[in-house]
């Protein structure tokens, strides 16, 4: 070669002398660190729950409020409600202004936010652990004595239904929306996001009517997790949050029907340069006796990096940037979903090669490999994810929240060793078949429906 | 304030190995996971013309193999040692990351090191990871409103030079052509050891300071050393005036505008610089800050200017993410009927109040305890305490900057904000509108 190169040639630079290297050996992994959890009900029926997690001088706050619609189907009127009520419950009180509000919570560095689905009222934020009696005393206000102003109410419409066009503009929003109806009807679940037409007829009297109704302490908790003396913050709790009351119990919502199996919906969005593939199939409760095995099979079809599908649609045909396969927990039980953004000339490719993945979980179950791969994933994610305040306390709000404590926890990485690759391929086969999935394809109809409808198995939506 | 400092703590160990290679080793026996990072000083800023997008692309082949590791295997190696990965590109640095439990701590060394030693680079993997990428472009910017809104959008706006004003995520066309010599020749020209910083932080396992030292000279030491490329100076004078551009964007319902400033050179100044952090906070984090107030909670009709408002220093990330030069950026969108110029009108209003008469003392305690609370609150996990260590190592050789933020935030005085906010005033800006030319979306609920 001549000697003005500058540089290796690739094949130079991916070779050395000495030859490839052993891979070192792996230590033994430390235990999950999980601090023990003091819970305790108040007489007004809020359940608190507090561990001490230190490591930076904060604590973190979630309170959960079941709040579903005592409706059996989807009410846009009343999930329109909730949102406005979500939106203004910071925006003053009888004693405080917003400003007010938010001054309060940066004195102490406290951040607050309030969200509302068709299940929970969650009010969550963290703050400099010494300014929790503030965050309290603010919580405790906005929950009893906010005054969702007419002025208030009035502002936080016409900003919904701004944001609500911007969500309505995201195709994963549209896919969502329409995967919600496919797999549950019109049952409430699926009223994740109001329409703008229901927002602007939302009356501040029904915004505080829906106060009195939803935000009640029987049934609802408060998890604090972080630099604090768990007993103390609780006793704090009960003579800051100790007045709150309600005339009935929180809410709950039914459970939906399960997912029926059939045709993927196209539902066409022009001009799309990508489709959304949402795929589901019913799931397991955490509670349920396979639900470990089934953990370990979703890692190994979609469930991280190196599974089957990634490797498939990405890494080797490079159809998508991620894919994805997953739980979502549902009164009653869990859905699986399946997600992936393709582009729209691979649109069919793609979910012909999803179908076959699905069909190779049955006819060709995880090997003891992939097994210990995921098993080894899912202890090491598990310590990984719960190394934080905020993630711990989220992560107890949600299994208090489904009847279970810290010990669930605690026993997961011995559950997840005792799991044999046998129960797995049974999981695998009862949970992946791809006869037991239906699902929606968001792209432009014009584009990929050809294609699709060659294919099989996908219908053209109805519009909507 | 009391709240300052806490981590004043970690113990911050450096060493230089002899190819050139810095390490950076904090550690942290509260947790049981460990970190392993390895800082590239190469950005989107330093790819050749005619290949935007390259440093991005060469980042996605870095995960394909190597000679010890097979394609995917990387991957595998990491995640069934049960930890978590990725990379990312910033202006001036890419980086490249793991979080494992602590027994994987020499695992992941070895996997970092045959990459940076020995990356297989092949056409095949190429062209797949050009197809991922364009499959990434779709989502985040092509298929979504506000794809690139503002960090590819603003900077061809504010700066004139190709280094500032490019789109790092890459056109596809220049993707396409992207060939194998062109990422040989990126690997052996940037990824020398001497232009590399390898940071470990957390659990260290029986291994101590001295112990991981060894074992990171142990993997990465017989790297041959090669020559470090001089970086070039992205310098270029600031606007004189304001300039203003319009694009048009088919998926947005609303219309949208960003400003850009410059803002003082992070190394030379670093406390005016974060003076306008400091005021990117007071103008915008909070219900009760001065844009929020000004521009969302609107009149007594309830009606307000935008539906959402913010701003920040620095382009992709917090403070001191990049090197000079960097931006300040307001952004909003708001309604149809709202102007842009009435709102660009407010902010100059606020930000000439803010130059004049600075934020109360009571005002800036609280954004103080919020940023302090804010920055402890990222702390709080191995992974981004271990980049925000490792970036500012690289980019400014001090990794304290991140422990040290904090402290310096909360000595900051009214007059410096005041200050910053007189200098954005005083200089041109860059103002980027985003208009809807929709054709409305079959999207609605028609």
């Amino acid at each position: 070669m001549s000697a003005a190169r500058t540089h290796r040639s690739a094949e130079e630079i991916g070779r050395t002398e000495r030859g490839p290297r052993p891979l070192p050996a792996l230590g033994r992994t430390r235990e999950v660190p999980l601090p023990d959890v003091l819970t305790e009900t108040l007489p007004n029926g809020l359940t608190v729950l507090a561990a001490r997690r230190p490591g930076v001088p904060l604590v973190e706050t979630v309170l959960r409020i079941p709040a579903a619609s005592p409706e059996p189907v989807a009410d846009a009127a009343r999930t329109a409600g909730t949102e406005v009520l979500a939106e203004t419950i910071l925006t003053g009180t009888a004693g405080r202004d917003r400003i007010g509000i938010d001054d309060a919570l940066a004195s102490v560095g406290g951040e607050l936010g309030v969200a509302v689905d068709p299940e929970y009222l969650q009010a969550g934020g963290s703050a400099l652990a010494t300014g929790l009696p503030t965050v309290l005393d603010v919580l405790a206000d906005v929950l009893t004595a906010a005054t969702h102003s007419d002025v208030e109410v009035a502002r936080e419409r016409s900003r919904l239904a701004e944001r609500i066009a911007v969500a309505r503009a995201q195709p994963r929003t549209v896919a969502r929306e329409a995967l919600m109806r496919r797999r549950f009807g019109d049952h409430p679940i699926v009223s994740e996001m109001p329409t703008a037409e229901a927002v602007a007829a939302v009356t501040p009297g029904r915004v505080r009517e829906l106060h009195a109704d939803l935000v009640v302490p029987d049934g609802a908790s408060l998890v604090l997790v972080g630099d604090i003396d768990p007993e103390a913050a609780i006793a704090e709790v009960a003579r800051r949050l100790g007045g709150w009351t309600g005339d009935h119990p929180a809410r709950w919502l039914s459970a939906p029907p399960v997912p029926q199996a059939g045709d993927l919906e196209l539902v066409h969005r022009p001009g799309s340069v990508q489709s959304q593939l949402r795929l589901t199939a019913p799931g397991l409760d955490r509670t349920d006796e396979r639900y470990t095995a089934f953990q370990l099979a979703n890692l190994v079809f979609g469930g991280y990096f190196s599974s089957r599908w990634m490797e498939n649609i990405r890494e080797d045909k490079g159809y998508t940037y991620g894919a994805h396969s997953g739980q979502e927990f549902v009164p009653g039980g869990a859905v699986l979903g399946l997600d992936a953004d393709v582009a729209s000339d691979v649109t069919a490719a793609a979910l012909l090669e999803t179908r076959y993945e699905l069909g190779r979980m049955v006819a060709v179950p995880p090997t003891e490999q992939e097994v210990t791969s995921a098993r080894r994933y899912a202890i090491g994610s598990l310590l990984i994810s719960l190394d934080s305040q905020s993630a711990l306390a989220g992560t107890l709000s949600a299994l208090h929240a489904a009847g279970l404590d810290v010990d669930w926890l605690r026993d997961r990485p011995r559950r997840l060793e005792a799991v044999t690759v046998d129960e797995v391929a049974a999981a695998a086969t009862a949970l992946f078949a791809p006869t037991r999935f239906t699902g929606v394809v968001v792209g432009d109809a014009d584009v990929v429906g050809p294609p699709l409808a060659a294919l099989g198995g996908v219908v053209r939506g109805g519009g909507r | 304030m009391s709240v300052i400092a806490d981590k004043s703590a970690l113990e911050l160990h450096r060493a230089t190995l002899a190819n050139g290679l810095r390490v950076l080793v904090v550690p942290d026996p509260a947790t049981p996971v460990v970190g392993v990072s390895v800082h590239v000083d190469v950005g989107f800023r330093s790819e050749p013309e005619g290949r935007t997008g390259f440093a991005h692309l060469f980042e996605h082949l870095m995960f394909q193999g190597s000679e010890s590791l097979e394609k995917l295997e990387h991957f595998r190696q990491v995640q069934s040692a049960g930890g978590i990965f990725n990379g990312s590109t910033h202006q001036d640095y890419t980086d490249y990351f793991q979080v494992l439990p602590g027994a994987a701590l020499e695992r992941a060394l070895f996997l970092e090191s045959d990459r940076l030693r020995a990356p297989k680079l092949t056409v095949e993997n190429l062209r797949n990871q050009v197809d991922v990428v364009k499959e990434e472009i779709r989502l985040n910017v092509h298929n979504r409103p506000y794809g690139g809104f503002p960090w590819i959008l603003l900077p061809p706006v504010l700066y004139d030079t190709f280094p500032n004003a490019h789109n790092g995520y890459g056109d596809f066309s220049e993707l396409e052509q992207a060939s194998l010599d062109d990422a040989a020749a990126f690997f052996d020209t940037f990824y020398a050891p001497g232009n590399a910083l390898v940071t470990v932080h957390g659990d260290l396992s029986e291994h101590g300071v001295d112990g991981t030292l060894a074992l990171v000279e142990r993997h990465f030491g017989d790297i041959p050393a090669r020559p470090v490329p001089q970086r070039p100076s992205f310098a270029e004078p600031a606007p004189g005036a304001e300039r203003r551009q319009t694009v048009a964007d088919a998926h947005a319902p609303l219309p949208a505008l960003a400003l850009g400033y410059r803002v003082p050179d992070p190394a030379a100044e670093p406390d005016a610089y974060l003076a306008h952090a400091m005021l990117a906070t007071v103008l915008a984090d909070g219900e009760a800050s001065r844009l929020q107030r000004r521009l969302v909670h609107g009149g007594a009709d309830g009606a307000g200017l935008v539906t959402d408002v913010s701003a920040s220093n620095g382009l992709m990330g917090g403070p001191f993410d990049a090197r000079d030069p960097d931006t300040f950026t307001i952004t909003a969108v708001h309604p149809a009927e709202v102007s842009a110029d009435r709102v660009t009108a407010a902010v100059d209003e606020e930000l000439d109040r803010l130059a004049e008469q600075g934020p109360g003392t009571e005002e800036l305690e609280r954004q103080t305890a919020r940023w302090v609370a804010a920055l402890h609150r990222e702390d709080d996990r191995v992974m981004y305490r271990m980049l925000g260590l490792g970036a500012r190592e690289l980019l400014y050789g001090r990794a304290e900057l991140a422990v040290e933020l904090p402290g310096r935030l909360a000595a900051l005085t009214g007059a410096d904000v005041a200050a910053a906010a007189a200098r954005l005033r005083s200089a041109g800006r860059a103002v980027l509108l985003v208009e809807p030319a929709a054709e409305p979306s079959g999207d609605g609920d028609a």
